[in-house]
């Protein structure tokens, strides 16, 4: 069960008595959380702890989820695919149907709240069938500053229907008719994913990766496509490793598509032809060996040239870890240049910062220092609830 | 000198929830375009706000104006001109808008060209909605609002010092009014309100507030 009182003792000072004195505000008020699933996205893992924190508050917190035929599932991933500036081809059927979809779910689906928050696109158009009372806010995950065309045009009336929109960060949004807030996506410290590890529980994980830690550790956990730029990783390693002994180790996921696996398959013989690159491919729920190989880490590096808000720059630095990153998305917000780590914008850029931090030990200690307390002003998931909660006090004045 | 006071001081801490506007700039000619068109909120959340932002952060640039200029454009010069802007002597928002967009327009005389984000990031104006939470029972005496004050969560430091005087139009800020209206002590009063809130973080204002509390309580009778 989780309790908002065990957020205490990691959260910053006062946090949590700030949160105790919100909830009483909204005490018995009901919050729904709808989206498209319970798993395998960012908003269901931030739900999946914010909702039983609602719940512990004596906020009446509910979390519904919108379902259909496969033909539902595709045109809502097609359509967020879209806006999210991808080409796709989307037809007046499949849009009609998806809506039609939603109508349906409409019927089955208690919508009546206080405050009822739509993440994403499979659940948005459920806002024509609002209740009179409450507000409606659209919490849009991704960056939807670039989409297509087409897609925005049929999606933005839908958006105008809400009282507000909720966007990661403010260049994440188009112009709208509503207003936008902003709210960063978080971590939960007590997950699985960024608990605290014994060194002993890290040294098991990482000999089942076959991870030696003989070396200092360059580390990427992502996924292996161009975005994620693991080969640019590769390539800022060797430059790297003409003047420091170290051990690259790139972690993620392949996801199956054919750019991907174009580069998995590049990585692998680099990896056969260096004992020094190690590439592990992870299942999707690997929260434990993420959190071990981030924690055994010397140096984090997110060198994405493509990126959402990536909270994978968040999970290292509350490891105690200096990040280099790239300097898109939501990186820049996360690394505080200088202070927590470097954002850089090319392969020398990023060897550089790599040489720059392992010949100044005292460095990577002090940036660790500083991104863990960046990340637990900034970026904890008690800091989204209190934003959560501060939405509903403000919307419902 | 009164040792009860009759109204309790109730600390209140704050929630800043942000507001993305449609206005950004990616020249300083448009920053100082937009400036001039932006909400009075606006200009407030990108100067005395970032100190509530950038708490346990060194303020380097003083506000969001002077920091943009100097990470994104580039451009030294402006960046140290607009850091130097101390919010908190004006009068009111209007006066720091005119002050920061003057500087603005008066740099842009003396170049050739207009300086531009070249690979960085546009600048976003934003604006911010304060939520209250009151915090604790209320102190009545000095060494009760001494004790809530080291304990209170950094963001009553920023609602009292900095969201009263600016925003709220009190100006001396809650704990000096407080301590001289409800405590009869000005000259402890006359103090606080003369710490230096501009450049520096909300833990180093609460410890100079607490230092000059501690300095009353030692010399008070006891």
């Amino acid at each position: 069960m989780i309790r908002v009182e065990d957020y205490r003792r990691v959260a910053p000072p006062g946090v949590v008595d700030i949160i105790l004195t919100l909830a009483e505000r909204v005490r018995g008020r009901r919050f729904l959380h709808l989206s498209g699933g319970r798993f395998g996205s960012g908003p269901a893992e931030i739900l999946q702890t914010l909702v039983p924190m609602m719940s512990d508050l004596g906020i009446d917190a509910a979390w519904e989820i919108t379902g259909g035929d496969p033909g539902f599932y595709t045109t809502a991933a097609t359509l967020q695919a879209a806006l999210r500036g991808s080409e796709r081809v989307l037809t007046d059927e499949a849009l009609d149907h998806f809506v039609e979809m939603n109508r349906v779910n409409a019927k089955k689906l208690a919508l009546d709240a206080d405050l009822v928050l739509v993440h994403d696109v499979q659940p948005a158009t459920l806002v024509e069938h609002r209740a009179a009372r409450g507000r409606w806010v659209w919490a849009c995950h991704f960056d939807a500053s670039r989409p297509q065309r087409r897609a925005w045009t049929f999606f933005r009336p839908f958006v105008n229907q809400y009282d507000a929109a909720v966007f990661a960060l403010p260049n994440f949004s188009r112009r709208l008719g509503v207003p936008k807030y902003v709210i960063h996506p978080s971590i939960d410290p007590l997950s699985e994913k960024n608990r605290e590890l014994a060194p002993r529980e890290v040294a098991g994980v990482l000999r089942a990766l076959a991870v030696p830690q003989d070396k200092p550790l360059l580390v990427q956990i992502g996924a292996f496509t161009s975005a994620d730029d693991p080969l640019g990783v590769v390539n800022a390693y060797r430059l790297v490793k003409k003047h420091h002994d170290v051990r690259l180790v790139l972690a993620g996921t392949s996801g199956g598509e054919p750019d991907s696996l174009e580069i998995l398959g590049e990585l692998r013989e680099t990896a056969q032809a260096d004992p020094d690159v190690l590439v592990r491919e992870l299942p999707p729920d690997a929260s434990l060996q993420i959190n071990a190989l981030q924690r055994a880490a010397t140096i984090v590096l997110q060198k994405s040239v493509r990126e959402s808000f990536g909270l994978g720059a968040a999970e290292a630095m509350w490891k105690g870890k200096p990040v280099i990153g790239g300097f898109v998305g939501g990186l820049p917000q996360q690394i505080v240049y200088d202070v927590t780590g470097y954002t850089v914008s090319s392969v020398e850029g990023a060897a550089f910062r790599v040489r720059h931090l392992l010949n100044a030990p005292e460095l990577i200690a002090r940036m660790g220092a500083a991104g863990r307390e960046h990340v637990r002003r900034s970026f904890l998931i008690t800091r989204h609830l209190v934003d959560y909660v501060a939405l509903l006090i403000h919307l419902s004045r | 000198m009164t040792l009860t006071a009759a109204q309790p001081f109730v600390f209140t801490g704050c929630v800043e929830l942000r507001q993305a506007l449609d206005h950004r700039a990616t020249d300083e000619r448009e920053l100082l375009e937009r400036l001039e068109e932006v909400p009075a909120g606006s200009v407030f959340y990108h100067t005395h706000g970032y100190f509530l932002r950038h708490r346990p952060i060194t303020t380097a640039y003083g506000n969001d104006f002077a920091s943009w200029v100097a990470t994104q454009v580039r451009d030294q010069v402006l960046a140290e001109r607009l850091a130097v802007v101390n919010p908190f002597e004006f009068a009111s928002l209007e006066h720091v808008r005119e002050e920061l967009a003057s500087i603005i327009h008066d740099h842009l005389l003396r170049l050739p060209a207009v300086p531009r984000v070249e690979f960085g990031a546009p600048f976003y104006f934003q604006q911010s909605h304060i939520v209250e939470v009151s915090l604790g029972a209320g102190a009545t005496t000095l060494a009760e609002f001494r004790a809530g004050l080291a304990t209170v969560d950094a963001s009553a430091i920023y609602f009292h010092m900095v969201e009263a005087r600016a925003r709220l139009g009190r100006r001396a800020g809650d704990f000096a009014e407080w301590i001289r209206t409800s405590l009869g002590m000005p000259e402890l009063a006359d103090g606080i309100e003369l710490i230096d809130t501009y450049m520096t973080s909300l833990e180093r204002v609460r410890a100079r507030v607490l230092a000059l509390v501690d300095g009353a309580l030692e010399a008070s009778p006891r």
